[in-house]
């Protein structure tokens, strides 16, 4: 154990969008009224710059700072899908902070550190770091949520986060407090090892913390049960920041749910296993049914992510290469189409999130057919049908569950897809069959919700007809959590 | 031209498909280019497709202009096509249908340019279901082709067309999605028996057949039954019809003459293509209980098709029927049968697309239905009444006309093997003649009673347009049905013989 070797090539991402966080607050008062959105650009950059240095830390792989932090493919292409989060949130965000009067450039440091905390999630390799990264993350989320200051729901929406996310925080505790007391360690493989070799580790001790941690993540991912805060909490919090958190969090406490169960617990892989089937067909179910009868876009996206969190766990379920090669497929598949959805949500709502109710969009078919076709885009894609990505992701997924024996899962998994589209289908019922007197005159689409809309569609279509070149990418990635 | 010829099938499926993303950059004001276009390439699209029929080779079982490019190489999927005697016709059937559905959309108005962009999608989608050799790229175009008909219907139907968009897609999914459970599940069975995994259609058939791979009786019956109810929702077989009329009623007149002309045969397609030679031992199980129900619905149809009040769910419940007959004979295992059920496949799109052809000329004249509204047509349209009532004939089956070809065959296969099916089937016959003759009776004869149909115009040169090239079809096929059929022969003994070496293989199973 060497404390001195520093590498400062596989910490780089999250070195720079630490060090433009900063920048952004430092120059923040000396930027007049007029020219904040520049600061937005300028977190631009700076996530794109991260995105480049991603090939430096590709170059690091192996084990730092004591065996703190991890550099592998998995942890590449994760920190690649949490970058595009983050690049695709600030492009909605632009807009709709000048739109809102609530141009305080605070909000790009926030985002961008809440992206190094994901990152360190995904990079760590050590309970400790994981909860440093939770944290990170969660801290600046929070805030997030409640960045309309005035608004009633918005506070709401960031106390209720708040108070269950630090709830769920302590589960995560908990549960590594008790892992240090049954093996001495907190280091994921070392945990590993001594589960294997030792016999008298008191096993219900680490079934316990197991079970802490499982509940703590699944809080984070919003799977049912632990789903309830979620509802709430998107609807309240501003548009883009909606997008983020149902896409960012949930990348995130996935991947370190991946990494701490493949890689720490496969010795008790039957017990949890079992939990995560029956979390994910539960998940699944009531995601969909629920949703099926919001009227409110912004809920009904919000129980619509609770179910595709049920399909990821149904990919987890199958706890082999393949299934968590499916779910990293399917998380980036998701963030690109969920995050196009939200962004389109974010200019229809208009001024303070007013109109956010399905109805709203009665007629937009006819009146704005481009922004119209991009959304149906995005629903068919999270409906999935095929020739999107949500239907290759969905297909990835299945095909893991079968193969691992879950026909059942399976069954009831393609299920619960087919009552989801009653209700994405609403939305295009509402767009195109329905009129309205709302002619969408005051819509403004400025060029960097454009960029973020293009880069969602395209990459949503993209991965729907040549998923091959990021499932090869996945498949590398997998591997790194089984051992 | 060789080319063309080894890329004949990519180039008849996409063809439309390209044509829509031309139409995107229409100005929307020029309706007419728009729609002359959308015909031009729905006629092209026909000319690519005879190519097909005048280079097949009548005496090859096998598929035909086949054409295989890796797609997603690590999951065993590939791009692949090909056809023989069975989805011969079947995708000239499409390729005939569809200009003329276009024809009959010069009375849409609104939003024309995604209409005909929908309709072009949906052919592309149909011909892919037909050509496709591979499980995944099968499912794709089966899936695919969903929406624009969920748009067609939605957006351009009738009253409760909300309703009966979601409907239809909903009811399509649920059997689709077990399919899709199923299709994996037999990758996995075929990959681990054999170790290459494959979503190919013929590698995994032939592994079925040579007895490579054995499913146990347990596994084979839930596969069946996953695919069954895909495609037997889609054809749709009593119990599971009841979108169909809704769907027909509220679908624009283009929506449902390719509904009722293309997408019910994709059900029964299904069967034939799938169910029959991959799960040879439960189709024989099953096939008395199919059969059954396939009557009910043949005599179900036929008496709720004698009392319906609108025009369109009159064809539309006969669809029913004769869907049934189309299965009854799909599951008689004779050669007879199933060349009858191939041949009503194209007849009832023939016959049924004419009927709702028809029904849309009096409908954009009249803008009702409903039968009583009519009655005496025949004095002030007549070349419209001779044309009806050929149709009806077809429809009814009169020897001479091409209904009586496929019916008979089915019926001469069924009496081979079952004298009460076919006998109870045969009455099924008897009730379509009393529904259409009656219906074409209170429609077209009399004196005219409603003083608004005194000043109806009769047929238009577009709508001769549209009419004659089925009625030719009709008589062709009555009178010289062995041009169509002996492309068939080859590929439906092949099939049949898939379908009774299982029928043996179970015998000894079970003994």
């Amino acid at each position: 154990m060497n404390l001195a070797t520093i590498n400062i090539g596989a910490i780089l991402p999250a070195l720079v969008l630490s060090a433009f966080g900063i920048a952004i607050m430092v120059a923040e008062p000396f930027v007049d009224e007029q020219r904040k959105s520049r600061l937005g650009w300028l977190a631009l950059v700076g996530t794109i710059f991260a995105m480049l240095t991603l090939f430096r830390m590709a170059d690091n792989r192996g084990q730092w700072y004591s065996n703190l932090w991890i550099v592998d493919d998995y942890d590449v292409f994760l920190n690649f899908v949490f970058l595009l989060i983050a690049a695709i949130t600030i492009l909605t965000s632009i807009d709709f902070l000048r739109r809102e009067d609530m141009n305080h450039p605070e909000f790009y440091s926030l985002l961008l550190f809440a992206t190094a905390g994901m990152l360190m999630m995904a990079a760590s390799n050590e309970l400790v770091m994981v909860f440093l990264g939770l944290e990170i993350l969660s801290i600046a989320t929070y805030v997030m949520a409640g960045f309309r200051r005035t608004d009633l729901k918005s506070n709401e929406s960031a106390l209720k986060y708040f108070l269950l996310g630090s709830f769920s925080s302590a589960f995560f505790l908990y549960g590594v407090a008790l892992i240090f007391g049954a093996t001495g360690s907190t280091n994921l493989i070392a945990i590993a090892e001594s589960l294997r070799s030792s016999a008298d580790i008191q096993i219900s001790l680490v079934d316990l913390s197991a079970a802490m941690m499982l509940i703590a993540l699944c809080f984070k991912v919003a799977v049912a049960p632990f789903h309830i805060w979620t509802p709430d909490v998107y609807e309240g919090a501003p548009t883009p920041v909606t997008g983020f958190m149902s896409v960012g969090p949930k990348a995130a406490g996935f991947a370190v749910l991946f990494r701490v169960f493949m890689t720490a617990f496969p010795s008790i892989q039957d017990r949890w296993a079992s939990a995560i089937w029956l979390i994910a067909a539960l998940t699944m179910v009531l995601g969909n049914v629920v949703a099926v009868v919001q009227p409110n876009i912004k809920r009904m996206l919000a129980y619509s992510s609770i179910a595709h969190a049920g399909y990821i766990a149904v990919a987890f379920a199958a706890t082999s290469e393949k299934g968590i090669s499916a779910a990293l497929f399917y998380l980036l598949a998701y963030s690109l189409m969920n995050l196009g959805a939200f962004a389109i949500v974010t200019i229809l709502s208009r001024r303070e999130d007013k109109l956010v109710n399905l109805t709203d969009y009665a007629g937009l078919g006819a009146k704005r057919p481009g922004l119209a076709a991009v959304l149906s885009i995005f629903m068919l894609s999270l409906a999935g049908v095929p020739g999107t990505a949500g239907f290759a992701g969905k297909f990835f997924i299945f095909r893991a569950a079968v193969e691992s024996g879950l026909i059942w899962l399976a069954i009831i998994g393609v299920i619960s897809t087919v009552i989801s589209f009653y209700y994405y289908l609403y939305v295009l019922v509402q767009m195109y069959m329905r009129d309205s007197n709302d002619e969408f005159a005051d819509l403004r689409l400025c060029g960097s919700l454009k960029i973020a809309l293009a880069i969602a569609a395209i990459g949503t279509v993209y991965l729907g007809l040549m998923p091959t070149r990021v499932l090869d990418w996945t498949a590398n990635a997998a591997l790194n959590t089984l051992r | 031209m060789t080319f063309i010829t080894s890329n004949i099938l990519t180039i008849v499926t996409f063809t439309p498909a390209v044509g829509a993303l031309l139409l995107l950059f229409y100005n929307r004001e020029h309706v007419r280019s728009i729609r002359m276009f959308a015909l031009i390439v729905t006629l092209v699209t026909f000319v690519f497709s005879l190519h097909l029929v005048s280079h097949f080779d009548s005496s090859n079982p096998d598929f035909q202009f086949g054409l295989k490019i890796p797609w997603m190489p690590s999951f065993g999927i590939d791009y692949s096509m090909g056809i023989d005697g069975i989805s011969l016709f079947l995708i000239l059937l499409t390729t005939l249908l569809t200009p003329l559905a276009i024809l009959a959309s010069w009375s849409v108005h609104e939003r024309l340019k995604e209409y005909f962009m929908f309709m072009l999608l949906l052919e592309t989608g149909m011909i892919g279901v037909f050509a496709a050799l591979d499980f995944f790229l099968f499912y794709v175009f089966w899936e695919v082709m969903l929406i624009p008909m969920y748009f067609l219907i939605g957006v351009w139907g009738g009253e409760r067309r909300i309703y009966a968009a979601m409907k239809f897609v909903l009811y399509t999914m649920i059997g689709s999605v077990l399919m899709l459970v199923a299709i994996i599940a037999l990758y996995f069975i075929h990959g681990d028996a054999t170790g290459t995994f494959t979503f190919s259609f013929p590698q995994i058939a032939s592994a079925l057949a040579s007895g490579r791979v054995v499913l146990s009786p347990a596994i084979e019956l839930w596969l069946f039954l996953a695919f069954f109810l895909a495609f037997a929702i889609k054809v749709p077989l009593f119990p599971f019809h009841t979108w169909l009329p809704d769907a027909h009623v509220e679908a624009p007149t283009a929506g449902s003459v390719l509904l009722a002309g293309v997408l019910l045969k994709m059900g029964t397609y299904g069967l034939v293509r799938f169910n029959l030679p991959l799960f040879p031992h439960v189709s024989h199980l099953f096939a008395p209980l199919i059969s059954m129900l396939a009557i009910v619905g043949i005599i179900y149809g036929a008496l709720v098709a004698m009392v319906q009040p609108d025009l369109k769910k009159l064809v539309a419940y006969s669809s029913v029927s004769h869907l049934g007959f189309i299965v009854l004979g799909i599951f008689s295992f004779t050669v007879q049968g199933l060349e009858g059920a191939v041949y009503q496949m194209l007849n009832h799109g023939i016959s049924t697309g004419a009927l709702f052809l028809l029904v849309g000329v009096i409908y954009d004249r009249r803008h009702t239905r409903l039968i009583e509204e009519f009655g005496g047509l025949a004095n002030r349209m007549p070349v419209y009444a001779a044309f009806f009532l050929i149709v009806t004939l077809s429809s009814i089956g009169l020897p001479g006309l091409n209904g009586f070809v496929g019916e008979f065959l089915v019926l001469l296969g069924t009496f081979g093997t079952n004298h009460v099916r076919a006998t109870i089937a045969a009455i099924g016959v008897i009730l379509s003649a009393v529904y259409m003759l009656w219906m074409y009776q209170r429609v077209m004869w009399g004196e005219i009673r409603n003083e608004r149909n005194a000043s109806l115009l009769d047929l238009v040169g577009r709508e001769h347009a549209m009419l004659i090239p089925l009625l030719i079809m009709m008589f062709w096929m009555g009178i010289y049905s062995s041009y169509f059929l002996r492309p068939m022969d080859a590929s439906v003994m092949k099939l049949m013989n898939q379908a009774q070496t299982g029928r043996v293989e179970y015998a000894r199973q079970v003994r």
